[in-house]
């Protein structure tokens, strides 16, 4: 069997084990297993790959040089990652994520680079078979050069669009504003065609000088596309990303003709789209509404009349007496949880509750935060059991059974004009019925709007008590005099 | 003498050899093992729940760092000066995404199963 054959059989192996690490992922258990396979699969890649034919050609030339290079890129990656990664608070996820993806995407688009470059100088300065094999892959549309444009195309806006998202989920001062140019569009619009004709150029020539223009010009793309979308719509993106970032890799897969890129890849790709599209149901909105509408930002209604002098303000020690009092309670937390940090807090409070015999759940709304599932991962990590997290299609018709909703930090996905109100911007989008509960208490610190930037009913509902304070002290004093009762 | 009847199919799976091969042949091979595992993709990862969406999405992140073969082909094979440090870049790059991503899907699992004690 040939040394190729050993290699082709390694990378079959990783792929195998990818879909069964994709598998395994469908339960909290199996999932464990499921990342270290996947994990394990990547390491078989990697070490296949270090006995291709081109590494060890170039091992018989400069002896063992290129493997300590390579040892240590590679060592200093995975140092820099596993230390991230240790070290990132729960509470980041999404911004991590973010950030992993953009280098993803980077690194398929410099794996393209540098097969362009080292095809280019083979075809030049080579002898032998070598040589014609290298210019006969330059022919204008190939496959290698199709792929090269597209690993190129899709690699840098993964980059650049993944580093945007990263700086809005962490904040920084200068992405505090969404970008709303009012030529946005047309800019997009001129930035695409510029792309598609660079992309012709790649395809039919081959040239570096495209490619480099492609770069900058996707990379331009990537940044003007994700810069005017809002906070709330950021699980869309990422998980678009994280679709782009694997095909990126199918893409590079197709240029160095490698099944296991082509795989994995387009696995990941698979994933990106169905979250998605899960996303976007749950918003009831379309994708391309998400990239490039932005809400309907002017209120139809303001908020003086829905909120004048309904509005109840409750203290502490009110709010202790009602709780005492349910024997059913469902917390509801938003992306408001995870900035104040209460998880743990959360945890306390239902710890109490619990002690007392009240029954405690928490209504997970699908886009209840910054990626998908991140408010399980928050609850997870101040350990909540899973059971406990329903979701909302499973918790939804028990609302009238409950005798106190808490919500912490989410708005638009319990504003009841959703479903009553056909004219409002989230008309028809899926939330949790809390108003349906015998009591709502909405721990916020003011009546500022959510992301959709418009008045919640539910704030001036009959049975909805507000309280005004930061979501982590809120709690901290609900659960101290609760436990002095 | 099996094994190696067996391994002769390999190539429509993952040959890196393509000698031989005409050029559109090699992309409908790719192109088919693309739209098959995008398939099993989309069959497989419609049975994730909710709950696991975020651990997917970084456990996905990691995968999609495989380019990281490709980078150490390239790089590896010393061929230009450019091409090396684009390859050696994409290494490092492509790690990073791999470690951290698998690392942080790790972390977040262990808090699913919290140890009994």
């Amino acid at each position: 069997m040939s040394s190729q054959a050993w290699i082709n059989l390694a990378y079959l192996t990783a792929s195998m084990l990818f879909i069964v690490a994709f598998k395994q992922m469908s339960g909290p258990r199996t999932a464990v297993r499921g990342n270290l396979l996947g994990a394990a699969g990547m390491a078989i890649a990697i070490l296949a790959a270090c006995f291709e034919q081109p590494v060890v050609a170039s091992i018989g030339r400069h002896g063992i040089w290129p493997l300590l290079l390579l040892g240590l890129f590679a060592a200093a990656g995975g140092g820099i990652g596993a230390t991230m990664a240790r070290r990132w608070p729960m509470t980041g996820m999404p911004q991590m994520v973010a950030l992993l993806n953009g280098f993803g995407g980077a690194a398929s688009m410099l794996v393209a680079a540098a097969e362009l470059t080292s095809t280019r100088a083979v075809a030049r300065f080579a002898e032998g078979p070598s040589q014609a094999q290298a210019a006969a892959s330059l022919d204008p549309w190939t496959q290698f050069a199709v792929a090269i444009g597209l690993a190129c195309l899709i690699g840098s806006v993964t980059l650049t669009g993944s580093l945007v998202a990263f700086g809005k989920l962490q904040e920084l001062p200068q992405f505090k504003k969404p970008w709303m140019n009012p030529n946005r569009h047309w800019i997009n619009l001129g930035l695409a065609v510029a792309a598609v004709l660079l992309l012709w150029g790649v395809f039919s020539t081959s040239q570096l000088l495209f490619f480099m223009l492609l770069v900058v010009v996707a990379a331009t793309l990537g940044a003007t596309l994700t810069l005017p979308i809002g906070g709330a719509d950021m699980p869309v993106v990422i998980c678009l990303l994280n679709s782009y970032s694997g095909l990126a890799a199918a893409a590079a897969g197709f240029v160095i003709d490698n099944s296991v890129l082509v795989i994995a890849g387009s696995l990941v790709g698979a994933s990106g789209l169905i979250l998605t599209a899960i996303m976007c149901r749950a918003m009831n909105r379309s994708l391309t509404g998400v990239l490039f509408g932005g809400l309907g930002t002017t209120a139809s209604v303001a908020a003086d009349d829905v909120y004048e002098g309904k509005i109840k303000a409750a203290e502490t020690e009110e709010l202790a007496m009602v709780l005492e009092q349910a024997d059913r309670v469902v917390i509801v937390p938003g992306y408001g949880l995870a900035v104040a940090q209460a998880q743990h807090a959360v945890r306390e409070l239902s710890d109490v509750l619990e002690a007392r015999g009240t029954t405690v759940e928490y209504a997970i709304h699908p886009v209840a935060g910054r990626m998908p599932g991140h408010m399980n991962v928050l609850l997870a990590e101040a350990d909540i059991p899973y059971e406990k997290l329903r979701e909302m299609d499973d918790i939804n018709p028990t609302f009238p059974e409950t005798d106190v909703a808490i919500v912490i930090g989410a708005n638009d996905v319990v504003n009841p004009s959703a479903r009553t109100d056909p004219s409002s911007p989230i008309a028809g989008m899926p939330i949790l019925d809390v108003d349906k509960a015998q009591t709502v208490i909405v721990v916020k610190r003011s009546l500022s709007p959510g992301f959709a930037g418009i008045p919640n009913p539910l704030f001036a509902a009959d049975n909805t008590l507000m309280y005004f304070a930061d979501g982590k002290k809120a709690l901290i004093d609900l659960t101290a005099a609760i436990a002095q009762a | 003498m099996t094994i190696d009847v067996l391994l002769h199919a390999l190539p429509l799976l993952g040959a890196t050899e393509t000698t031989g091969e005409d050029p559109a042949s090699t992309f409908i091979r790719l192109l088919t093992v693309f739209l098959l595992a995008m398939w099993v993709g989309f069959e497989v990862i419609t049975k994730v729940p909710q709950r696991l969406h975020t651990p997917l999405t970084s456990g996905s992140n990691a995968i999609s760092g495989i380019t990281v073969v490709g980078a150490l082909v390239v790089a590896g094979s010393l061929t230009t000066g450019f091409g090396t440090l684009f390859g050696l870049l994409a290494v490092l790059l492509a790690m990073i995404n791999v470690a951290g991503g698998f690392v942080v899907t790790h972390r977040m699992l262990e808090m699913f199963n919290p140890k009994k004690k």
